[in-house]
């Protein structure tokens, strides 16, 4: 390892323009003529849209346009789509309501834009806005799940009678009967996982320019993923051919999946930029965020597991209600069904598994992949059952865990995935070791002596990243491939460019895929620039989000470079009168073994582009690109404990501990990965205990501000312990997993059963609230 | 943010003229509560007069048995005077924990009792330790002052320019926070006077504003320990339930932190 290649703690090179105010954030951007669009927006959750009277608004100072749901659909913009199709258990292909970017007849939930005023000024756009008279005719709604299914509720769109999406299934139904009929214990258990809302730091934002001459449309804009963008908005929206629309997604202040979508606003101010003739410029608000931005989690599930005598686990049972809100979001369909049910084998041997989830419409936020997007709900759901059982059977939760773990590799689960890789007892013995596991009884008698309740519980995740391949997704129902893409241009005096699909955030990307260039070819990652996030810049790529960027983004880079190592070998062989078997690369120079004969990266690139001397039948220049498109999914695993205190008179819980193993494979550079895993846990602990969207049975949502809705502080949070087990990763040559959700994913179940530890009655939900955890010890 | 006169007060007088003059005039202090309103466009005055830089309305003075906290004094500077901590270090504890650093920088104890928002801190304070709040017509006894959620007896253009606070023999402040605002969920503020009456006021809890708290005041009146409040229940009726406390488990809280405030009082 070189002091910036693979494995070094290398300071982000981000940072300094991030910590400085210099980062260009799509609010940043300014053009000549820019316009201002404000959002009409909904304050019903169910209602008919009668009319909208612009005639007065039309008449107020600055105004340009107002613009309606009925013109976009007079225009033929198309409806928003949901890109994976799922089908039910029936045969029948998923039950999908319109989406238009404006609603022309029907509001469904809280929030929803029936029309945009396009100003000279923000403040003149919101001045009009209130004079704009839309007549609303209020319908009833269906607020949450239950609410949405019983019988008689009011129905959302009429192509999903009961207001059902699908009707889905996984697994052997037949073979896990079986099992609970030779069950010596069955444990059942109902949980819910909560709904939240994502709340990046920046706000959802969109610039949108059309350039008459050019029937050319430019559009920045707060994406995790602008190809995909700029490919929704083009092939299914109408609103342009590829080749006439830029999408640019610029520095993005955090997305945790949020922004991976491609949202009314956007497409609504690229459609105006033309119909006004002016640049238009949205920048959401935070109220905006909390009604607009796809919620995530929102499950209702009821579990049962079979065990035998010697409490090894013979079949699991799941039914998961799951809400849509009130249409299906971009990737929504994937998340309670492909990315759930699948994981719901955990670190362990189940012969039989079978899932069941229902998809509802409620009159709610649409609600799509958050950080970590289904696997947070799968381990939850395994892991309050594991700790449930343990309780249930009299045995340590540790052990019982360790009974069933998986230990011979690849292992075919039940449910389509096939763990390649793990070390489940290492990660384990790894956090019992660190948080001194065996003398947590006499901490716990300690504790009581002081008037506390003392609790630890653990939680053994597993999740599949790098969601891939292709062709497996593709034969599942998805509408796009998931591979990525990576370009690298060697400059002539020997500077690196890397062109990347993937698309940073808050990540990191600009340091570490520099190191793996590093640590190749021996370059200071000074020279070595990272460019995304522009399609006029990058070939392709599929973005970020499901921990892919190092994994599959990463691996496309590294294969570009094979392609660059190989070409420069050559040239350099060539220069060097050797064989090119004979090159090898250190610190930068391109050497012949055994011999003092080098040359440096610059003159090979140099002599690339002067073309003066290169080998007969060789094309000039050093630039390469690469299609990596995996052949399975990443799976991280680790294990969390954590022990806690509450506070009997209050119900408040304060941590004493948390800790951390966590196996991502290699790791390129641990100060990010533990970066990644502290914002991780903060959103699982978040979830545990703070943080739930929650809606009145009107359909209003009671948490649309941080006044009710708690985000978690840094002093909510305990000093995390990590420390990582490595089983390398076989399918790709960095060896690398993932490490983006994994702390979404394991934190919450640790939580919730170290509370239920500590007050002695498993029946909790999250968030634990100091409310909840009171009523659960005092009835 | 509808459009709006900024007016900077120089004085209490030029600040009860200039608010005369306009049309919906609004005093601005911290700017901590109405900005933030203002923001939302939730409302709309036609004139703000700002008061934050009049002199007359800056400081604190400790003088024999009553500590004077004027109007615009920021709750950063009665968290830290030694005056205060001195003589009342509950009232120094209490503004120590209002919102966050930025919002004790710049609010003030004249907004958050002109404001009068059921789960603010002072409240407690003032009524419990039978504070007078003095304003440019007048003073008010703290029992004359509070009328429920976010209402007052100020009348319209009445400035408060000072709050008086006997020094008691005794006092603490047990706050629960709202887990999202940080407001208090419940808060307990306990005094017992130097004549040795016991006088007990709850923020956060009850339906109609800053309450006293009879129970607890005869408990503690009969014996000053956290122990004395172990039988008393505290009915759950008249008091706030939402998402983040239901009103049993305010009533719970109104004892805890009541215990609490007993055993931080000594
Ligand atoms: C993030 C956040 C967290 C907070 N947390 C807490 C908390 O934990 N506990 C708590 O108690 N408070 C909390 N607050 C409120 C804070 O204490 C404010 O300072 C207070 O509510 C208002 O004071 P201000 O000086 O900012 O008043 P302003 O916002 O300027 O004014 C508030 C109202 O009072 C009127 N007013 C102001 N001064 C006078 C005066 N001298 N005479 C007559 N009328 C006047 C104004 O006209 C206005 O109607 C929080 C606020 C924020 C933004």
């Amino acid at each position: 390892m070189g002091v910036e290649g693979i494995g070094a703690r290398v300071v982000r090179k981000e940072d300094r323009r991030f910590i400085t105010g210099q980062g260009r954030y799509v609010d940043d951007v300014k053009m000549v003529g820019m316009s201002y669009a404000h959002f009409i927006r909904s304050p019903h959750a169910h209602a008919k849209v009668k009319g909208i009277d612009s005639t007065e608004a039309m008449k107020m100072p600055g105004v340009i346009a107002v613009l309606t749901g009925q013109q976009i659909v007079d225009d033929k913009v198309g409806n928003l789509i949901c890109g994976w199709a799922i089908t039910s258990k029936d045969g029948s292909p998923m039950k999908m309501g319109a989406w238009p970017a404006m609603a022309p007849e029907t509001v469904r939930f809280v929030g929803q834009a029936v029309a945009v005023v396009i100003a000279e000024t923000k403040n003149q756009a919101k001045d009009a806005a209130e004079a704009v008279v839309v007549d609303y005719e209020e319908l009833p709604a269906a607020a949450d799940i239950k609410a949405a299914i019983k019988p008689g509720a009011p129905q959302l769109h009429p192509e999903a009678p009961g207001n059902i999406v699908y009707d889905w299934h996984l697994g052997d139904e037949a073979a896990v009967k079986d099992a609970f009929s030779k069950a010596a214990n069955v444990v059942t258990l109902d949980l819910t996982n909560n709904r939240l809302v994502p709340n990046a730091m920046e706000p959802r934002a969109a610039v949108a320019h059309y350039d008459q001459a050019e029937e050319h449309y430019t559009l920045y804009t707060t994406s995790q993923n602008p190809h995909v963008a700029r490919l929704v908005l083009s092939a299914f929206y109408n609103i342009a051919p590829e080749h006439k629309l830029r999408v640019i997604a610029p520095d993005v202040g955090g997305g945790f999946g949020s922004k991976i979508y491609i949202y009314p606003e956007e497409m609504v101010a690229l459609w105006a930029s033309k119909k006004v003739g002016r640049p238009v410029k949205w920048t959401g608000d935070r109220s905006e965020a909390f009604l607009t931005d796809a919620h995530g989690r929102d499950h209702v599930s009821k579990a049962e597991m079979a065990l035998d005598k010697d409490n090894k686990i013979l079949g699991l049972r799941v039914k998961t209600h799951a809400n849509f809100g009130a249409y299906m979001s971009l990737f929504s369909s994937a998340v309670p069904t492909y990315l759930y049910a699948t994981l719901l084998s955990g670190q362990y041997v189940i012969p039989a598994i079978y899932a069941e989830v229902i998809g509802v419409y409620t009159n709610t936020t649409p609600v799509d992949a958050y950080r970590g997007a289904g696997r947070p709900e799968a381990s939850y759901l395994i892991e309050r059952m594991m700790e449930t059982a343990a309780r249930q059977l009299k045995v340590d939760p540790a052990e019982l865990r360790k009974a069933n773990f998986i230990t011979a590799f690849p292992y075919q689960t039940p449910v389509i995935m096939a763990y390649d890789i793990g070390d489940f007892h290492a990660s384990i013995d790894a956090a019992m070791k660190a948080i001194d596991y065996a003398g947590f009884p006499a901490r716990k008698a300690k504790a009581k002596a002081d008037g506390k309740l003392r609790g630890i519980g653990l939680s053994c995740y597993i999740e599949a990243c790098g969601i891939a391949p292709s062709k497996a997704v593709g034969s599942l129902g998805a509408g796009v491939g998931l591979w990525e893409s990576a370009e690298i241009r060697v400059n002539p005096v020997g500077t690196i460019e890397v062109l990347t699909g993937s698309h940073s955030h808050g990540q990191g990307h600009e340091t570490t895929f520099c190191q793996i260039i590093a640590e190749r070819l021996g370059v200071p990652i000074s020279q070595v620039s990272i460019v995304h996030g522009d399609t006029d810049k990058v070939q392709f790529g599929m973005g970020t989000y499901g921990s892919r960027s190092l994994a599959v983004g990463g691996t496309a880079i590294v294969k570009a470079m094979e392609k660059v190592e190989a070409k420069a070998k050559k040239i350099a062989a060539h220069a060097l009168e050797a064989s090119e078997s004979d090159i090898v690369i250190e610190n930068g120079e391109f050497k012949v073994t055994g011999t003092d004969k080098s040359i440096a990266l610059p003159m090979v690139a140099l002599a690339a582009y002067t073309a003066h001397n290169l080998p007969d039948g060789m094309e000039p220049g050093l630039k390469e690109t690469a299609f990596y498109d995996p052949t399975n999914f990443t799976f991280p695993a680790g294990a969390y404990i954590c022990e806690l205190e509450v506070d009997p008179g209050t119900g408040k819980t304060s941590f004493v501990n948390f800790v951390a193993a966590d196996d991502f494979g290699r790791l390129i550079n641990p100060m990010i990965v533990e970066g990644q895993v502290h914002g991780g846990l903060a959103q699982g602990i978040g979830q545990a205990l703070l943080e739930g969207a929650v809606y009145d049975n009107t359909g209003q949502l009671v948490t649309a501000s941080f006044m009710d809705y708690t985000m978690p502080r840094a002093d909510d949070l305990p000093s995390f312990q990590l420390s990582h087990t490595t089983t390398l990763c076989p399918g790709n040559p960095l060896g690398v997993k993932g490490c983006g959700e994994a702390g979404a994913i394991g934190a919450s179940a640790a939580v919730i059963n170290a509370i239920t530890d500590a007050i002695g009655n498993n029946k909790l939900e999250m968030p634990a609230t100091p409310d909840r955890v009171w009523h659960a010890i005092h009835g | 943010m509808y459009e709006t006169n900024y007016h900077r007060a120089s004085s209490v007088a030029d600040a009860a003229a200039t608010f005369a003059k306009g049309a919906e005039s609004k005093f601005l202090a911290g700017g901590q509560t109405l900005l933030p309103v203002m923001k939302q466009r939730l409302a709309a005055p036609s004139d703000v007069i700002d008061l934050s830089k009049v002199q007359e309305m800056i400081g604190i003075e400790v003088s024999g048995d009553t500590v004077t906290i004027k109007a615009a004094t920021p709750h950063y500077d009665v968290a830290q005077s030694d005056a205060v901590k001195k003589a009342i270090p509950a009232l120094a504890n209490l503004a120590s924990g209002i919102g966050d650093p930025a919002v004790r920088y710049r609010g003030t104890i004249g907004g958050s009792l002109a404001n009068n928002d059921p789960a603010a801190d002072y409240p407690a304070a003032v009524l419990a330790l039978g504070a007078v709040v003095k304003t440019n017509k007048r003073s008010i006894a703290a029992e004359d002052f509070f009328k429920g959620l976010f209402s007052t007896a100020l009348e319209d253009g009445e400035i408060i320019t000072a709050v008086s606070f006997p020094v008691p023999a005794k006092a603490g402040y047990a706050k629960f926070p709202n887990p999202a605002s940080r407001f208090a969920l419940t808060g307990v503020f306990v005094a017992k006077t130097k004549s040795g009456d016991v006088r007990v006021a709850a923020t956060g809890a009850s339906q109609s504003g800053v309450m006293r708290v009879a129970p607890i005041e005869q408990a503690l009146k009969a014996n000053w320990a956290a122990s004395a409040l172990d039988s008393v229940t505290i009915p759950a009726s008249g008091l706030l339930a939402d998402i983040h406390g239901s009103a049993d488990y305010r009533a719970n809280l109104v004892k805890v932190m009541g215990q609490r405030a007993v055993t931080a009082a000594g």
